[in-house]
């Protein structure tokens, strides 16, 4: 299933499984990054899962390229529990306060807001990664009819909570962070928690997520 | 018995508490963090006996003036930097790196400055007191992960001491921080989206260091190296010492608190034998860049690792 890997430096490999970004070649990636994290092959100290890359990195002191990249194709693959599919919830307020880009995405898009709320709401995405800043899942994928590029220019701060979109994915910013997507609401709830040392994240790669909407007033008075 | 802290009378620039850094946490988005020149922090901790992952406080050109409340330490200070130590009868010692000093309550230790380098290391016996997030204290300031809620420190806060006694032992060692000449970096995955003349730009020409570098990233400024594939690729992982060339044409180098993946191409990746010593060059350093195999990459690598061993070992 890897079609080819590499040296990335002298400490990590990279792990290519084609060009494409869908979710069989990324399912390949996670089944990957879940037997790795079970082998435990010593030297290792990062795994790192992307759509369609996943990077190992290791302790020079410990292990080479060479004898890590024989360790891993040899490992012999191990189904996980896909038969469970999970669904994770997410509450969203698309209140002006929150929608900055709905506007705009409007006239784009040449689709009225709640045309493009109804596609958006409508389907239920798949976790490729989590990443960039702790615990953002990229999600996807967008119906055709709302997809579209990032912002000319990126917001210097996006606040914590909001989902973009943009392309085929969405995200959430767990944190407030410099930012590039379209933003077309929020949410209340904890995707990210930094003191849950076994669960941090809420929604993790392979897992799906449903959207739904709730009002300003749900929103304010959210109990995580 | 009260136990011992360091009261902050001025914070510095940049001054965190950091360890060897955190693992096994890219995958949701956690950067490694920990000391960024991982020498030097192994060796003040090895000068006053740390030799299992301590909390060492960091800090960047200005460091420091802390004070000790109550206990007794012993301390110690790598890097190239210059400190006084201010007694409790206010007489001033001039502080000598790479060998021990005892504290004793209501000194002060008065990290004036870094010299022609970015990072410098304060360790004392036991280490510090941090908070630990998968394994590490180290503070993140980006995921506000680590200890001191994941935030420089600031003026008036305590930091306290794993043990407020220990007894003093003069240590020390002779050790020169040597510069290099090259940054030698491998060819990266996406070396082939740059044209002959963007590789020849990057491999033959000075690069200065910005001013915005920080322990995310070093940005560098130069002639701009021309991309003829495309200025994104799909985002995908990252590790330290990547050297990622957005469509402006500057490139910037991954530093230990990165975020964890990225869509811009990389055209190389800084070995790790040189990795120490590329995050101590201060903004307005000229550097140049240079190609090397893999096979080589491991060897230098080996000699480093082989010269740190034997410089702890000495201690």
């Amino acid at each position: 299933m890897i079609k080819n890997i590499l040296n990335l430096g002298d400490a990590a490999l990279y792990c290519d499984f084609g060009v494409e970004v869908n979710k069989e070649i990324n399912s390949n990636v996670i089944k990957y990054f879940k037997n790795l994290q079970k082998y435990k092959i010593p030297g290792i100290t990062n795994i790192t899962p992307s759509y369609n890359k996943l990077i190992i990195s290791f302790d020079l002191t410990e292990i080479n390229y060479e004898k890590l990249k024989e360790k891993v194709l040899g490992i012999k693959l191990e189904k996980f529990d896909q038969e469970i599919k999970k669904i994770i919830k997410v509450p969203i307020c698309v209140d002006d306060e929150f929608s900055f880009d709905l506007n705009k995405l409007s006239e784009k898009l040449n689709l009225s807001f709640e045309k493009i709320l109804e596609s958006f709401f409508n389907k239920e995405y798949f976790c490729y990664m989590t990443g960039f800043i702790a615990g953002m899942p990229f999600l996807g994928d967008l119906d055709q009819s709302i997809r579209l590029k990032r912002l000319e220019t990126p917001r210097v701060k996006v606040p914590k909570g909001s989902l973009g979109i943009t392309e085929q994915f969405c995200n959430i910013y767990t944190y407030e962070s410099p930012g590039g997507w379209n933003i077309i609401g929020n949410t209340p709830i904890k995707v990210f928690d930094k003191f849950s040392q076994i669960n941090p994240t809420k929604i993790n790669p392979g897992d799906n997520v449903m959207f739904y909407k709730i009002n300003k007033s749900e929103y304010l008075n959210w109990n995580d | 018995m009260t136990k011992a802290y360091f009261e902050i009378l001025r914070s510095g620039i940049n001054t965190t508490l950091q360890d060897e850094g955190r693992l096994h946490q890219y995958h949701i988005g956690i950067s490694f963090s920990g000391a960024m020149d991982k020498r030097n922090y192994l060796i003040s901790n090895y000068l006053v006996g740390n030799k299992s992952n301590p909390a060492s406080i960091e800090f960047a050109y200005q460091g420091p003036l802390l004070k000790l409340k109550f206990g007794k330490v012993s301390a110690a200070i790598a890097g190239n930097v210059i400190f006084n130590i201010i007694r409790n009868n206010s007489t001033i010692e001039e502080g000598v790196c790479y060998q021990t000093f005892n504290l004793n309550p209501d000194d002060q230790v008065d990290i004036i400055s870094t010299s022609r380098s970015v990072y410098g290391y304060f360790s004392v016996q036991k280490g510090l007191m941090g908070d630990y997030f998968w394994g590490s204290c180290s503070v993140n300031t980006k995921a506000k992960i680590g200890s001191n809620e994941g935030e420089k420190f600031s003026i008036n806060q305590k930091i306290y001491l794993n043990q407020s006694e220990n007894k003093f032992n003069l240590k020390k060692i002779n050790y020169l921080n040597s510069k290099i000449e090259f940054i030698r970096v491998i060819k990266g995955t996406n070396f082939n989206y740059f044209s002959d003349l963007g590789h020849e730009t990057f491999f033959s020409n000075e690069f200065v260091v910005s001013k915005l570098t920080d322990r995310m990233g070093m940005r560098l400024e130069g002639p701009k190296i021309k991309n003829i594939v495309d200025t994104n690729i799909r985002s995908e992982g990252l590790v330290k010492g990547v050297v990622q060339v957005p469509a402006d044409g500057n490139p910037i180098i991954m530093l230990s608190d990165h975020g964890t993946i990225g869509g811009y191409p990389k055209i190389g990746v800084v070995i790790s034998a040189d990795y120490d010593k590329l995050v101590q060059l201060t903004p307005g350093t000229k550097i140049k860049f240079k190609s090397i195999e893999l096979s080589e990459a491991e060897n230098l690598f080996k000699i480093y690792n082989l010269e740190t061993q034997n410089i702890l070992n000495q201690i």
